[in-house]
């Protein structure tokens, strides 16, 4: 059986509580949907002003790292989402282990990431390194973008990843039918989710095709 | 296997067949309109992660406010941006 969580000030009842801490959660998560908005609004603003160099560039970008990619995100959202429905449902067990697999997920997913950053710098794409050789000045500001976009999605994405371990780890977590630790991992979870899923065009569908 | 799993079971399968219906429009000869349509697809998918994964359909009016005002703000912030720099070539 679930043990009872502790209520902390100001709250009196524990359905308030949870109300405040699911609240918290999504207001946090604007302020991140914010932060991620001003990467969308440089790439809008760099698509805008260079339609023709912004779909050049992006037709670089190693399409089918990103696709495979966002297949492996959607399919660690799920992982999340069933680990709520199974927390909910009185199935510890399968919650951990719905839990464990958005980790792996998240592990397959960096390293995708990883090989395709690694073809990237022997490609000379990567600017600011040694071996860079980024052609114009429009490319160069596209992959500082793209290494800003991805570089901050995987920070968040790696502590996501953290989260869900937490999460899962903790057995009055995974015991609590109201999924409160749980549930706001995984609302964590599918932000990062979200985010990729816009990246995806931004980044990789621009040029595809060209 | 309960309605609920069945139900999120389902919902991806959706979301990767929105994956695909965007990776193939990418590749069509849309012109014009071949980001509208990735972004119109994107946001077919964001809708069915905010309502099914995380829950929205189940969340009272509190959460969905707090959910939609992020999203109306970094439409506004958008919508003004490209506002600025669609009409920066007209004459002043």
């Amino acid at each position: 059986m679930a043990e009872q969580r502790a209520l902390h000030e100001p709250f009196h009842e524990a359905e308030r509580q949870e109300e405040a801490d699911r609240l918290g959660m999504l207001v946090f998560l604007g302020s991140e949907a914010m932060l991620f908005g001003g990467i969308f609004a440089v790439a809008m603003a760099l698509r805008l002003l260079h339609p023709q160099d912004y779909i050049a560039a992006s037709s670089q970008m190693k399409l089918w790292h990103g696709t495979l990619n966002t297949a492996v995100l959607l399919t660690s959202s799920l992982m999340a989402a069933l680990a709520v429905e199974a927390a909910r449902g009185g199935s510890p067990r399968w919650a951990g282990r719905a839990l464990w697999s958005a980790v792996a997920l998240g592990l397959l997913f960096l390293g995708i990431k990883g090989h395709e950053y690694w073809l990237e710098y022997r490609e000379g794409a990567i600017p600011g390194l040694a071996n860079a050789h980024v052609g114009s000045a429009f490319e160069q500001l596209f992959m500082n973008l793209y290494c800003a976009a991805t570089g901050l999605h995987a920070l968040h994405l790696i502590g996501g990843m953290v989260l869900l371990a937490i999460a899962a780890l903790k057995r009055s977590a995974r015991e609590d039918r109201q999924a409160v630790l749980i549930g706001n991992v995984a609302l964590y979870w599918h932000l990062v989710d979200l985010v990729w899923v816009f990246l995806y065009p931004t980044l990789y569908l621009a040029g595809a095709g060209q | 296997m309960t309605a609920g799993v069945l139900r999120l079971l389902l919902v991806w399968l959706a979301l990767m067949l929105l994956l695909a219906a965007t990776l193939g429009a990418a590749f069509l000869p849309l012109g014009a309109a071949k980001p509208w349509i990735g972004y119109v697809l994107a946001a077919g998918k964001a809708g069915l992660i905010l309502w099914f994964f995380m829950d929205m359909r189940g969340e009272g009016g509190l959460m969905r406010l707090a959910t939609g005002a992020a999203l109306l703000w970094i439409l506004f912030m958008l919508c003004l941006i490209g506002a600025d720099y669609l009409t920066r070539a007209m004459p002043g």
